[in-house]
Formats: structure tokens, C-alpha cells, sequence
């Protein structure tokens, strides 16, 4: 699916992840944040950078995993993307959402 | 005289040693492979036995019976890889240098990573399923368990056989209903993952699966801790979840030999390209199966196809030749639903599992994505196929390492 968002046109999937991270901007991110109810901080955009960082090495992403990280305490990560803060948090860094095969 | 090293005689090392020793010339190369242990386990095996539906004696063999000869077999625990040395170090000591190594150390359970997990009650009235040892006591458990709630659950992603809880949800439903219990039993599943089903093209059609069995489902789900006294479940969101049997899936890592040699990532996973299957930070160092990170399921289907396509680099690198293959994520998995019915999934990097037939395109007799009787008999015919053909390196007929599109309805975009 298409979906234009901050100027820009961009492949979605029913769920609204973005099937292309190389169409991410920073600009499309702060707009999914905004769907989302969320407006970031700097404190976010360290959050987007961590996860698509572990995006591109091809490591899977976990809460425990952010817990020892030591970037960010759980109780942060929660607070800055409350509800599901791992599927929030990808969906506005323009990376799939956690998964299973299927 | 060159060496060629194997770590780990499991599903992928066996796998690799069998193709290599015809491959390799024997005047050149030196093949050696090493694991801790004496015993070869059917891990797949373990799904069916706390059900009583495989007994303990169907799913271990002595792994010497699967190294072929010609083939250098220790059993011993490797201490570390010291890949700036080309060296392999034993926990006795003795040491083993390499020209080419192989890494296939698996990954396995970490129960110790979730706090309040291992504690009094672990095998009493909480298990895992994942060992031979939390399988077995599992089935003695279950002989006798009068119900209550039983909570399945998965602590983190990635697990190895990713869909293995959720069979097991579904054999639980059917175990119990022929045990003429159903009602008493309450099933829940538990998952950190969006739901028990992640796709949207398997949600729309499996869901009905977790409604005509009645198994509940909570989602995104963050364990923080076990409150083994209280008997829940607690989350970073602090839901709690009680249970009276708790059946858990721990975090699955890489060997701790992975961490102390420097060469994993936050679970000692190793990075590894994920077509050619070299390493990442040395290129005459190979990783196979469940300790790489690459982006596809961890499963015994996959540590097959990779095989294939391994040994091919293996032997270009070996003759100083440019790598011609590329593995493309080949996953290939039968899905236990119960009643003696199963699903069948197979999938890439690329493509999601879809609805289709297998493995003749347009034919079948295999239906993809689908719960059939076949598919059933394909699940308990895997374990034969397994011990004689996988470990082995025999091809599997029409089941090719690279997959087809064909026979597979993909949405057009
Ligand atoms: C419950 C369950 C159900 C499953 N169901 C299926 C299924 O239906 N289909 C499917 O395809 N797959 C299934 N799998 C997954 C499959 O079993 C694994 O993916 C497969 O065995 C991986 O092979 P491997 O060689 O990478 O690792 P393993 O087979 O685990 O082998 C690793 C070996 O390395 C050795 N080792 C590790 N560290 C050291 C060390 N420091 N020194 C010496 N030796 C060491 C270990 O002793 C072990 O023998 C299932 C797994 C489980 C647990």
C-alpha cells in the first residue's frame, strides 16, 4: 500500500510499518509519531537510533535486551512509548515490528 | 596437511561433516569435529514428549553412529576460539589449529536470564520443553496434573523453532480433551510478540485455530519477573498473569564458548552474512544453524538447506575460488494443530509463508498454510527422515535448498 506522509510517498503494509526503510526520513518519523499521539523527544530519537541500529546489524530486538543495554532503563522505554513500546517504537524508526515466522 | 575444524556435532555440524568428507581430497585436508557430549538429541522429538506421544529411548542416539569415517570425531568441551591464532582450545587444555574453521555450537536455553525463573519450583510446577531434561520431567508431570490453569510461554524472540509453543498449546487442547479434562484445564499462551500470530496473511487464516480450541492469548508481553510464591507472571507493564502449571520457552543464546571467545553479539549470537554464511570478522570462519544471526528461522529444516549451500563456499574458499552461492533463508516447517492434524509453512528472507502446495507445485500432496492429515503424517515422518536422511546430507527429494515461488499464492502488490 501507499501512503504519503510529510511530503513524501511511502510502502506501507496493512499494519502501517514501512516495507522500505531506505524511504524513512526523519521528517516521516516524526509524522508516524504523531499518529501515534507521541511527540519526540530527544530522548526518542536516541530510542529510533538504538533500534535501527540493532535493524541493521540483524539482531533481534527485545525489552530485556534494551534492559541491558544500558541506555535506557524498561521503566523510560515504557513511559516514552506507552501501550507496546517495542511495537510502537519500530513502526516510528520505519523498521518491522518483531516477529515470528508467521 | 590442512585442517578443517567443526565446533558442535549437532543437527548442522553432522550435517556438514557428512558432505565435506566426500568433498574435501584427503591427501590436502584434515577434517575434525568436536562436541561435548556423547549423546545426539532428536530436539524436535522433545515437542512430543511430555504428551507421551515419543518416548525418551525415540529421541537420543550416540552422535558417533552419524560422524562418518574419515572424520577426526573428540568429545570434549571446546573452551575457546582464538581466531587471530587460527586455534581452537579444549576445556582440557589441548589445542587444535585450523585453516578453515566451522562454527555449529547451536544455541540453547537460558532460564537464568529471567528473574525468580529458577527457583524452587522449577520442575515442579514450572518446565521448559526445549531440553531433554525439562521435556522428560514435563511427561511425568503432565501423568498426573489435575489441571488448573496452564499458561504457555515465550520469555523473548528469537527462539529456536519459533511456532514450537504454539503446537504445543494445541497438542495440550487435544491431550486433555482425550483425557476426557478439557474442562478442567484452561490454556493460555503468552507471547512478547503483537499475538500468536505475526503475519497478517497466517492471521487471517489460523486464527480460527486458537477459538475452536479455546486458548486464550496475551500479547506483548515483557516478562520482568516469576513471583514463584504468588504463581504468576509479572510484566515490565506490571500485567500479571497466574498460572498453576507454567510451561516456558527461557531465552534461547548461544554457548557461553561464543561470549568468552569474543565473537557474538547481546545473546552470542555470531554476526554472519547471511548468503554466504562467513563470519563476519574473519573470513576463514564459517557458522551453520542456530549460532548464526541471520535473519530466518532457527530450525533443523534450515540448518539442511544452508548445508548445501555451505559446503559449496566451503570448497570454493578451500581452492581459493569467489563464492557462487548464496543462501536465500530457506525455511521449510511442519505445525502440529492436534487430532492428528498439522500445517505446513515455507518461506525465505523475502517471502512470508503463504497458502499454496508442496512440494510439486499445483500438486501437492502437501497444502501449504493449511491444517491436513498429511501434513500430520509429514511431521511424524520428519523424525525417520531426520536420524536417515538429514544428518546423513542425503538430498530430500523435490525439496530443493533454494525455494520456489511456484505453487505459492503470493498477493500480487
Ligand atoms: C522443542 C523443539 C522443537 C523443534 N522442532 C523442530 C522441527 O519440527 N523442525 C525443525 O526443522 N527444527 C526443529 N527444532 C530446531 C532444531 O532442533 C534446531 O534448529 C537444530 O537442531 C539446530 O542445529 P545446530 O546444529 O545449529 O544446533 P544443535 O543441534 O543444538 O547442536 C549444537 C551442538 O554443539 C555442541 N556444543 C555447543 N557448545 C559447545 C562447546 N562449548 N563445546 C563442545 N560442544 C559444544 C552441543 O553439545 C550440540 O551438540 C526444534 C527444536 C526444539 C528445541
Amino acid at each position: 500500500m501507499e501512503k504519503t506522509i510529510a511530503g513524501k510517498t511511502v510502502n506501507v503494509n496493512e499494519e502501517g510499518y514501512l516495507t522500505d526503510f531506505s524511504q524513512w526520513t526523519k521528517e516521516v518519523g516524526e509524522e508516524l509519531a504523531k499518529e501515534q499521539g507521541i511527540q519526540l523527544t530527544p530522548r526518542h530519537w536516541e530510542v529510533i537510533d538504538y533500534v535501527q541500529d540493532k535493524h541493521k546489524k540483524d539482531e533481534a530486538l527485545s525489552v530485556r535486551g534494551i534492559k541491558k543495554s544500558g541506555v535506557f532503563d524498561v521503566k523510560e522505554f515504557y513511559d516514552l512509548f506507552p501501550g507496546g513500546p517495542l511495537k510502537k517504537a519500530t513502526l516510528i524508526a520505519g523498521i518491522p515490528k518483531p516477529k515470528s515466522c508467521i | 596437511m590442512k585442517n578443517l575444524v567443526i565446533l558442535g556435532a549437532g543437527t548442522s555440524g553432522t550435517i556438514m561433516a557428512n558432505h565435506l568428507v566426500s568433498k574435501l581430497d584427503k591427501k590436502d585436508w584434515s577434517i575434525t569435529i568436536v562436541d561435548q557430549y556423547e549423546t545426539h538429541y532428536y530436539q524436535p522429538g522433545f515437542l512430543f514428549m511430555p504428551f507421551d506421544i515419543y518416548k525418551p529411548s525415540q529421541v537420543v542416539k550416540k552422535g558417533q553412529k552419524f560422524i562418518p569415517k574419515g572424520v577426526n570425531y573428540i568429545v570434549k568441551e571446546v573452551e575457546l576460539i582464538v581466531p587471530e591464532k587460527n586455534k581452537i582450545a579444549l576445556a582440557d587444555g589441548e589445542e587444535l589449529p585450523y585453516d578453515i574453521l566451522i562454527v555449529a555450537t547451536g544455541s540453547k536455553t537460558a532460564p537464568q536470564e529471567t528473574e525468580g525463573l529458577i527457583g524452587p519450583n522449577w520442575y515442579k510446577n514450572i518446565f521448559d520443553f526445549y531440553t531433554y531434561e525439562g521435556s522428560k520431567a514435563l511427561r511425568e508431570k503432565l501423568r498426573n496434573w489435575e489441571g488448573g490453569k496452564l499458561v504457555v510461554h515465550i520469555t523473548e524472540m528469537p527462539i529456536k523453532c519459533p511456532v514450537a509453543p504454539l503446537e504445543f498449546a494445541f497438542l495440550a487442547d487435544a491431550f486433555f480433551k482425550d483425557k476426557n479434562m478439557r474442562d478442567k484445564v484452561d490454556i493460555t499462551y503468552v507471547t512478547p510478540l503483537s499475538g500468536a500470530f505475526t503475519t497478517a496473511e497466517a492471521t487471517k487464516v489460523l486464527q480460527y485455530l486458537l477459538e475452536e480450541k479455546n486458548i486464550k492469548v496475551v500479547s506483548d508481553f515483557n516478562i520482568e519477573r516469576v513471583d514463584q510464591e504468588n504463581n504468576k507472571i509479572i510484566d515490565y507493564a506490571e500485567t500479571e498473569v497466574p498460572y498453576d502449571l507454567l510451561v516456558t520457552v527461557p531465552t534461547n543464546m548461544g554457548d557461553e564458548l561464543i561470549e568468552r571467545s569474543g565473537m557474538g553479539d547481546d545473546l552470542n549470537f555470531i554476526p554472519t552474512n547471511k548468503e554466504t554464511l562467513q563470519a563476519e570478522a574473519h573470513e576463514n570462519v564459517f557458522v551453520i544453524g542456530d549460532a548464526t544471526n541471520v535473519p530466518t528461522s532457527k530450525a533443523g529444516s534450515v540448518a539442511h538447506f544452508e548445508a548445501e549451500i555451505l559446503m559449496e563456499n566451503v570448497l570454493a574458499y578451500a581452492h581459493n575460488k569467489p563464492f557462487k552461492e548464496k543462501f536465500d533463508g530457506h525455511s521449510n516447517c511442519f505445525i502440529e494443530t492436534g487430532g492428528g492434524k498439522a500445517l505446513l509453512i515455507d518461506f525465505n528472507y523475502e517471502h512470508e509463508p503463504v497458502e499454496g502446495t508442496f512440494p510439486i507445485p499445483g500438486i501437492g500432496p502437501l497444502q501449504l498454510l493449511k491444517e491436513s492429515r498429511m501434513n500430520h503424517m509429514g511431521k511424524l515422518a520428519f523424525r525417520w527422515v531426520y536420524w536417515n536422511m538429514l544428518l546423513k546430507g542425503v538430498p530430500i527429494p523435490m525439496v530443493p535448498s533454494k525455494m520456489t515461488t511456484k505453487g505459492k499464492k503470493y498477493k500480487t502488490q
